[in-house]
C-alpha cells in the first residue's frame, strides 16, 4: 500500500448538461469514498401533466429537456397515440424519422465537437480551439449547422419542435426542400470524413478501460432501431416496449436527487454505444466504415467508445436519412392542408411510447380518462438508466488509475461522465410520483 | 478590456443555453466582442469575475436563492434567458400541486431533505436588468439583447399581444378554424412563430404588461371551452403572474 492521500471533488461536472458531482477521498492509499452524486434540482413532471389534455402533453414534456426535445415530444406522441388507438400515414413515419435522425446528428456533433474533443486536445473548451484549430472547429460548426437546419425543416424549429402533433403534423416541408436537404446531406460526407480523421488521430488518447456490463435498446429486424421496435439487450432476449418496467427497474439511493435503474446485473449502459452493440448489423455501409476505422465492434464494454459510436451513429442518419427522402420523392409526397389539425376520437386509456434518443432509450407512459385527461404519467430517462453504471465504471476505474496525480485522476473520472454524455437536468426531471 | 459573461443555470432544460451555442459561427463572432468567463455546459474554466450574468431556469429551491443573490452581487447586469427565468415557465405548472403531498410520495420519510417550493422566476428572488423571453429563446432577440447591453442601451421588447405579429404573417387565426389560442394576451416578439408553423400559441413569453385576461377567457369560452378550460389555458406558462396579482 502507498501513502497517497488526496481527495477529488469535481462539484458540478463540465461540459455535461445538468449538475453532478464527483467525490473521492483517498487515504493511505485506500479508496474510501469514489462517488458519482446528482444535486440538480427536480422538477416533479409526472406531476406537472396529470390534469392536463392529450393534445398538450407533447408539448409540455417538450421541456424535460431542451437537447433532446424532439425526442421527448416523439416518444410523448407515440404514448397518446398508442393510448387512443390513433394510427400515423407511412408518409408521417418516415417524416419523424428523419426528424429523429436531425436531433441525433445534432445532439452527437455537439458532444463529440464540442464537449469531448477539448479533453482530447488537453483545452478546458471549444473556445481556444476556435483560434488554434479554426478549420476543425468550422467543420464542425458546419455539420451542426446542416443538423438543426434539418431539425427546422422537419420540425419548424430545433428546440421544441412545434409540427410534431398528435396524429401526424402540423405542417410538413416540401419535396424541393426535402431534395434540397438530401443534397447537402450528400455535400456533408467530406466533412463526416475529416471528423472521423481528426478523432482517429486523437484515438490514442481514449483511456483503454473495460468493463463488462448489459447494454439496453431498441432493436428491429428491419432497421437500426431508432423510433421502433422492442426492447432488446446483449443479455436477453428481446420483449415488447409496454414491459419496460421489467428491464428498469428503477430505485433511490442516497447520492442522488435522480433514481438509478438496474435489469439483470448491477447496471446497464444505455446509448449510441448500447445501439451499436446490439444493432450492429444494421448500420449503414458508411457508418460500418468509419466504426472498422476505430476497431469498434459488438460488444465493446469500453465505455469511453461511446463518443465514438455517436460519430458513427451521425454517419448512420445521414445515409439513413438520405434513403428517407428517396423513399418519400418514389412515393410522391402527399400534400396536406395548412394548419393540419387530424381528427382524433378522444378515448380512455393507456398507453407506453418508447423512442432511441440522443442518450438511449426512453419511455413515457400515460393513462388517460374518457375526456382524454391525463392520471397517470411516468417517464424512463435514458441518463437515470445510466448513472449506475457511471458509479460501477468509476469505482472499477480509479483502482487503475491510482498512480497518476489527482489532476490527471479527476480529468480521466470526468471524461469518464463525459462520455455518457449525461443529461442530468433530465434524468432528475423524471422523479417518480405515485398518485393516490 | 472586453466584457466578461457568464451563464448560469437554475431548474430548466437549459434549451436557452443550447440557444447560444446554436449561434454557431455568429457566436465565433459574438466571441470577439466578449469574453466568456464561466459557462458549466461548453467549458471547464469558471470564474467569479463577471460583468454580465445570464441566468436560465427558475428558482424553486430555497437554498438555491444563495446562489442568486452572489450573483447578482458579482455581475453588473443580471439577464434572464428563456420562460422559466423570465416568468417562472412550465415549472410553475407544479405550483397548483400540494407541494408537500408531491415531495412526500416522491421522496418518503427523507422528504423534508429534498427542499422544493413553489417554482418562481428570477426577478422574485434578485433584480433582474433585462429578459430574453421564450421557450426556448431565439438567437436573434438573444443577440439583440446583448448587443443593447454593450451598446448601453435599453432592449427594445415588445409590448403588444403576438395577434399583431400573427396578422402581419397572414396567418389564419386559430379561434376562426376551431382551435383555442392565448396569443391575444401573450407578449410578441416570437414573430408568432408557433402559428406561423400551423398550431397555436401557448403563450410561452408570458402575458404583455396589461393584457386583458378576462376578455381572453370570455373569447375562450364564447369559443366552446369550459370554464375551468379556460382557466388551464392560463395555467401552462402563466400561474407566477397570475398568482402574483
Amino acid at each position: 500500500m502507498s501513502d497517497k492521500n488526496f481527495d477529488v471533488e469535481v462539484h458540478h461536472v463540465t461540459r455535461v448538461e445538468g449538475h453532478g458531482n464527483i467525490y473521492v477521498n483517498v487515504r493511505n492509499g485506500t479508496i474510501e469514498r469514489c462517488e458519482w452524486n446528482i444535486s440538480e434540482a427536480p422538477r416533479f413532471f409526472e406531476a406537472m401533466v396529470v390534469g392536463r389534455n392529450w393534445n398538450e402533453l407533447h408539448h409540455i414534456t417538450s421541456r424535460i429537456c431542451g437537447i433532446c426535445s424532439i425526442g421527448h415530444t416523439l416518444a410523448s406522441l407515440k404514448a397518446t397515440e398508442a393510448a387512443m388507438g390513433i394510427e400515423i400515414s407511412e408518409q408521417d413515419l418516415k417524416l419523424r424519422k428523419i426528424a429523429l435522425h436531425a436531433e441525433n446528428m445534432q445532439s452527437h456533433i455537439l458532444h463529440v465537437g464540442f464537449l469531448v474533443l477539448p479533453d482530447l486536445m488537453s483545452v478546458g473548451s471549444v473556445i481556444p480551439l476556435a483560434s488554434s484549430n479554426p478549420e476543425e472547429v468550422k467543420t464542425v460548426l458546419r455539420l451542426h449547422r446542416l443538423a438543426n437546419e434539418m431539425s427546422n425543416m422537419l420540425c419548424g424549429r430545433t428546440t421544441h419542435p412545434q409540427r410534431l402533433i398528435p396524429g401526424g403534423f402540423s405542417k410538413i416541408p416540401s419535396m424541393k426542400e426535402l431534395s434540397g436537404l438530401r443534397d447537402r446531406l450528400k455535400a456533408s460526407v467530406p466533412d463526416l470524413q475529416a471528423v472521423a480523421n481528426l478523432l482517429q488521430s486523437l484515438a490514442p488518447k481514449i483511456p483503454d478501460f473495460v468493463r463488462e456490463t448489459e447494454f439496453i435498446g431498441l432493436t428491429s429486424p428491419d432497421e437500426y432501431a431508432l423510433y421502433d421496435g422492442k426492447i432488446g439487450s446483449t443479455d436477453t432476449d428481446s420483449a415488447p416496449a409496454r414491459e419496460y418496467l421489467t428491464y428498469t427497474n428503477e430505485y433511490v439511493v442516497p447520492q442522488s436527487t435522480a433514481k438509478w435503474a438496474k435489469h439483470k446485473r448491477d447496471s446497464y449502459m444505455v446509448g449510441a454505444l448500447a445501439r451499436l452493440n446490439i444493432n450492429y448489423d444494421k448500420l449503414s455501409p458508411l457508418a460500418k466504415k468509419v466504426a472498422e476505422m476505430f476497431d469498434l465492434k459488438p460488444v465493446c464494454h469500453n465505455p469511453f467508445m461511446n463518443s465514438v459510436a455517436q460519430l458513427v451513429e451521425v454517419v448512420h442518419s445521414v445515409e439513413d436519412s438520405i434513403r428517407l427522402i428517396n423513399e418519400l420523392e418514389a412515393a410522391g409526397l402527399k400534400s396536406q392542408p395548412d394548419y393540419n389539425l387530424p381528427d382524433i376520437t378522444v378515448k380512455a386509456g393507456q398507453g407506453v411510447g418508447a423512442v432511441e434518443v440522443p442518450r438511449g432509450i426512453l419511455f413515457h407512459d400515460y393513462t388517460y380518462n374518457k375526456d382524454g385527461v391525463c392520471t397517470k404519467a411516468n417517464f424512463i430517462i435514458p441518463t437515470n438508466q445510466n448513472h449506475a453504471n457511471i458509479q460501477l465504471d468509476m469505482k472499477a476505474l480509479l483502482p487503475k488509475i491510482l498512480d497518476k496525480t489527482p489532476k490527471e485522476i479527476e480529468l480521466t473520472l470526468e471524461m469518464l461522465v463525459r462520455a455518457y454524455d449525461p443529461c442530468i437536468s433530465c434524468s432528475t426531471h423524471a422523479v417518480k410520483v405515485h398518485f393516490v | 478590456m472586453k466584457p466578461k459573461v457568464a451563464f448560469f443555470d437554475f431548474a430548466g432544460c437549459e434549451g436557452d443555453q443550447l440557444q447560444v451555442a446554436n449561434l454557431e459561427e455568429e457566436l465565433l463572432d459574438l466571441l470577439g466582442q466578449v469574453e466568456v468567463v464561466t459557462f458549466r455546459e461548453v467549458m471547464k474554466e469558471e470564474s467569479d469575475n463577471y460583468d454580465i450574468a445570464f441566468v436560465e431556469g427558475s428558482c424553486t429551491r430555497l437554498h438555491d436563492e444563495e446562489r442568486l443573490k452572489q450573483i447578482r452581487k458579482n455581475a453588473t447586469y443580471v439577464v434572464a434567458i428563456g420562460s422559466c427565468a423570465t416568468i417562472g415557465g412550465i415549472n410553475s405548472l407544479k405550483n397548483y400541486q400540494d407541494l408537500d403531498d408531491v415531495r412526500r410520495t416522491v421522496y418518503g420519510d427523507k422528504a423534508r431533505l429534498f427542499d422544493t417550493y413553489a417554482a418562481r422566476p428570477i426577478d422574485a428572488v434578485i433584480p433582474v436588468d433585462a429578459y430574453v423571453h421564450g421557450c426556448p429563446i431565439t438567437r436573434e432577440e438573444f443577440l439583440h439583447v446583448v448587443k443593447s447591453l454593450l451598446l448601453g442601451k435599453k432592449p427594445d421588447i415588445p409590448n403588444y399581444p403576438v395577434c399583431v405579429e400573427c396578422k402581419k404573417n397572414e396567418n389564419v387565426c386559430a379561434f376562426e378554424r376551431g382551435q383555442f389560442c392565448v396569443g391575444p394576451v401573450t407578449r410578441a416578439g416570437c414573430n408568432s412563430c408557433c402559428v406561423n408553423e400551423g398550431t397555436i400559441c401557448w403563450g410561452c413569453r408570458g402575458m404583455v404588461d396589461n393584457p386583458n385576461e378576462n376578455s381572453e377567457k370570455e373569447v375562450l369560452i364564447k369559443n366552446g371551452l369550459t370554464v375551468d378550460d379556460a382557466i388551464n389555458k392560463f395555467k401552462l406558462y402563466f400561474g407566477w403572474q397570475e398568482r402574483k396579482k
